[in-house]
Formats: C-alpha cells, sequence, structure tokens
C-alpha cells in the first residue's frame, strides 16, 4: 500500500513538474514574441507542418463524415428527421470532430516530427550551437513552430469540415436515399458561422499545445537515438491527452449557450 | 581573458567540477586535458555559459557570466565562437548557410556581403567553394573545418575547440592541429583546447591545464608541463609515448 502511495506521489509530482515546465516554456514562448520571428520561417514551417498533412487530413475527415452519416441516416429517416441529417453531421463536425480529429491526425504526425526535429537537434549539440551562436532556442525553433501550428491546424480543420460535410452529403444522398436539395438545405437551417469560428478557435488552442509539448519533449529528450523515440512517443501522447481534455472545456466555453 | 574563482559544478548530489581557479590570457592558446570523465567539457560548457555554475565565479573580460540570465549571456558570446566535438553542423542548411548563420543573425550586412566572408572563412580553413555542399556529405574533418569556419566567422575574439580530433585519423588530427594554429596567428584569438589528445595539446597550445576528476591538477607552459614530476601528469605523458 505505502508503495502503491509512493508511486502515485511520484507520478503526481512528475505530472506536476512537467505542467510547471510546459506553462514556464509557453510564458517564454509568447516573450520571446517582443522580437518579430523572421516570416520566411514561420512560412517555411507552415508550409512544412500544413500543407504536406492535407492529404491524411482529407482522408480521416471524409470517412468520418461518411460513417456518421451511415449511422445517423437510417435513424433519422425512421423517425421522419431527414431534414436535420445534413445540420447534424455539419455541427457535429465543425464544433467537434474537425478540430479534435485534425488535432489528433496534426498531433500524430507535425508533433512527432517537430519532437523527432528537436530532440535531434539536441543530441547532435545543434541547440547548443544556436545559443553558443547568441540565438535563442525558443525563438529561432519554437516561436516559428508554434506560431505555424496556430494557424495551420485551423486551415486544416476548416478544410476538413468542408471535407467531411461532402462525405456525409455523398453517403447521405449516394446510399441513404437523402436528396442533395435536403441535405444542403439543412446545412444552410441548422448550421451558424459561430459553429466554424469557434471549431477554428479550438484549433487554434491545440495547434499551440502540439506545438509547445512537441518542442518541449524534444528539448527534454533523454539522451541517445532511443531518447528520441521515447521523447517522440510521449509528445503524441500528451499532446493527445491534452486535446481530449481542452475540448471539453473549450466547448463548455465556446458552446454551452 | 576569462578568469575561474572557485568554481563548482553539481549535476544533483554529486559535484563534478571541485573549486577550480584557472586563468586563460588574452591571444594565447591553452589545452585543457584530462581522461574521459574528468570535467574538461564541462569546464568548457561553463566558460562559454552553456551551463550555469553552481558556485564561484566565471570571468569573460570584465563581465562575471556565473547567473547571467540568457539574453545578458548572448551579448558576450557575440564575441566567442565555438568547434563542437562532433561539429553541431545544422544539417538541414547547406555548408554556406551554415558559416552564414551568424551573420544573418546578428548583423546587417548584405546577402552579398555575407557570401563573400563565408567564401573568405571556408577558403581560410582549407574548403574553397564548398558553399552548396550539406553536411551529411562531408568527412568527420571536413565537417571540423565547417565547424570551425562558422565559428570564426563573426571574427570572435575567443574560440573554444571541443575535442578537435576525436575520431580523426592522425594526418587530418595534424591538418586540423595546424589550422587551429593557423586561425590563432591569424585572428589573435584566444583559444581554449579541450583534448585527450596529449600531442596535440603539445603541439598547438602554449600553457597546458590538467584535470583529474574535476580538479585542477596543474597549468604550466608546455615545456614545464612535460617536466613535472606529478605522477597524474607522468601517468598521462607515459601513455601518450611522450616520456
Amino acid at each position: 500500500m505505502t508503495s502503491f502511495l509512493e508511486k502515485l506521489g511520484a507520478a503526481v509530482i512528475r505530472w506536476l513538474g512537467l505542467i510547471g515546465e510546459v506553462v514556464l516554456l509557453v510564458f517564454d514562448t509568447f516573450r520571446a514574441l517582443k522580437k518579430p520571428p523572421r516570416i520566411r520561417h514561420v512560412v517555411s514551417q507552415m508550409a512544412h507542418l500544413g500543407v504536406d498533412s492535407l492529404p491524411i487530413v482529407a482522408l480521416t475527415l471524409f470517412f468520418t463524415g461518411a460513417v456518421m452519416t451511415l449511422q445517423i441516416a437510417t435513424e433519422f429517416i425512421r423517425f421522419g428527421a431527414q431534414s436535420t441529417i445534413g445540420g447534424v453531421v455539419t455541427i457535429a463536425i465543425c464544433r467537434e470532430l474537425g478540430p479534435v480529429l485534425v488535432g489528433v491526425v496534426a498531433a500524430g504526425r507535425v508533433g512527432a516530427a517537430i519532437t523527432a526535429e528537436i530532440s535531434t537537434m539536441k543530441v547532435t549539440e545543434q541547440i547548443d550551437a544556436l545559443r553558443v551562436m547568441a540565438t535563442s532556442p525558443i525563438g529561432y525553433l519554437i516561436v516559428p513552430r508554434m506560431l505555424a501550428c496556430m494557424m495551420m491546424v485551423p486551415v486544416l480543420t476548416v478544410f476538413g469540415d468542408a471535407i467531411g460535410v461532402f462525405g456525409g452529403w455523398a453517403v447521405a444522398t449516394g446510399y441513404s436515399g437523402v436528396s442533395s436539395l435536403t441535405y444542403m438545405n439543412s446545412i444552410d437551417v441548422f448550421t451558424k458561422a459561430h459553429d466554424i469560428v469557434g471549431g477554428m478557435i479550438k484549433a487554434s488552442v491545440f495547434g499551440m499545445v502540439i506545438a509547445i509539448l512537441g518542442c518541449h519533449m524534444g528539448l527534454k529528450s533523454p539522451d541517445g537515438a532511443e531518447g528520441v523515440g521515447i521523447a517522440t512517443t510521449r509528445s503524441v501522447v500528451a499532446s493527445i491527452i491534452v486535446i481530449f481534455m481542452l475540448n471539453c472545456f473549450l466547448s463548455l466555453i465556446l458552446f454551452s449557450k | 581573458m576569462i578568469r575561474l574563482v572557485d568554481v563548482r559544478k553539481s549535476f544533483g548530489e554529486k559535484e563534478i567540477i571541485h573549486g577550480v581557479n584557472l586563468t586563460v590570457n588574452d591571444g594565447e592558446t591553452l589545452a585543457i586535458i584530462g581522461g574521459s570523465g574528468s570535467g574538461k567539457s564541462t569546464l568548457l560548457k561553463l566558460m562559454i555559459g552553456l551551463i550555469p555554475p553552481t558556485s564561484g565565479e566565471i570571468w569573460v573580460g570584465d563581465r562575471n557570466i556565473a547567473g547571467m540570465e540568457e539574453e545578458e549571456l548572448d551579448e558576450v558570446r557575440l564575441h566567442m565562437g565555438m568547434v563542437f566535438q562532433y561539429s553541431a553542423l545544422f544539417d538541414s542548411m547547406t555548408v554556406g548557410d551554415n558559416v552564414a548563420f551568424g551573420l544573418r543573425e546578428h548583423t546587417a550586412l548584405s546577402e552579398d556581403e555575407i557570401k563573400k566572408v563565408v567564401a573568405e572563412k571556408l577558403e581560410l580553413v582549407g574548403l574553397p567553394g564548398a558553399e552548396n555542399m550539406m553536411p551529411t556529405s562531408l568527412s568527420g574533418g571536413m565537417k571540423k573545418r565547417v565547424s570551425l569556419a562558422r565559428a570564426i566567422a563573426f571574427s570572435p575574439e575567443i574560440i573554444f575547440y571541443d575535442e578537435p580530433s576525436s575520431g580523426l585519423d592522425p594526418i587530418m588530427t595534424t591538418k586540423i592541429d595546424e589550422l587551429i594554429m593557423n586561425t590563432q596567428k591569424a585572428l589573435n584569438v584566444t583559444s581554449v583546447v579541450v583534448t585527450h589528445d596529449m600531442h596535440s595539446a603539445c603541439r598547438i597550445a602554449d600553457r597546458i591545464a590538467m584535470v583529474v576528476a574535476g580538479e585542477l591538477v596543474t597549468c604550466e607552459p608546455v615545456e614545464k608541463f612535460r617536466q613535472l614530476k606529478d605522477e597524474r601528469v607522468r601517468e598521462f605523458l607515459s601513455a601518450a609515448h611522450i616520456v
């Protein structure tokens, strides 16, 4: 029993330490924004982190929208509510599924890449080389990645939302027998700009989480090749957990009324 | 001038550097030798502010860098350069971009001027025209030379070398040694070289400091160092077949 409590206590202390370090890194990163980052670095990160993720986001959201429609269409038609299918699918995707799934995809793809890159730089002393050349690793490495993620994850989310709604339309009209006009009209009636904007706000926060945790895990990675692998796994797992937790709070704040 | 006053460094409970006092004079080349794990690289990292001391003072010129914030340290580091043990080149950049890095970050030089400086420094280290090569396509010796070109691109007053000859064959080691000596002469810089290669140390240094288990055993001019009777020094010299 004592041993269990000791382990639990150690885990709690470790997690609290991690939270403290991450909060400090967020603070330092925003402080580093005093010196404007080079646009070239931010744009290059946006291309690297965002554009390259488009295909996987498109695939994920298309099939999510499709399977969701597949599940609800039969029941909604049975209760004579086919005129709400498009709206329900769109709201679910724009408010929840879009931001969360894009966040998870970005954590797996972008967050892992950030951690692997930065931890490799650490292991090969490139981070120390930056510091020796009077260049802050936070300003040079973290700020561009954070800004790129905060801008590109919402863009990917809007793109994913559209693909998801299209996936829903394809199943609704091609399989469930709902007319295209009914589906589109439902979207028009039920969906508001706030649903899309709220989803983008969530996505931007998730982007920040992915970048900060990815960079933090990279900078704190254990030495050696094994350390790079460990840091990458930790980064993805931590990002996904934080995304799901934050999503709950953000939904309460943004969509509770 | 660099001056360490009673510098101590601990990692956790374990003290690695035990009260080191050491002075590096302007324009001299000081070699710090010692076996693996003796604390010589830690000493180097303390001098450049990569790690803070647990206690003591580290004076670089008239500024004590111990306990300085990173932003203040950056001002001091603008006058320093470092050649890393494994070169630490940015592998996503070309050789030219690596050498130009500091110039692009900290000067208002035009791209044409930067290209000129890069070409000049690469020529100085014996790699003319290597601007467009990628670090992954370079040999160990070439990487060290690019690392040196990057370190001197900003015309530093102090250059630190961390194991410059590690992993190199004897011929390349001699070439790197000559490069260190030529750089010292050409730029009149202060050089601190951490090495476990006794032959290199004797060839390039004005003085040799020996670190054993985190303690500074001695710091003497090369000839005097070779005559020392201290058992630890004799052991190191005889292992290198110098006595």
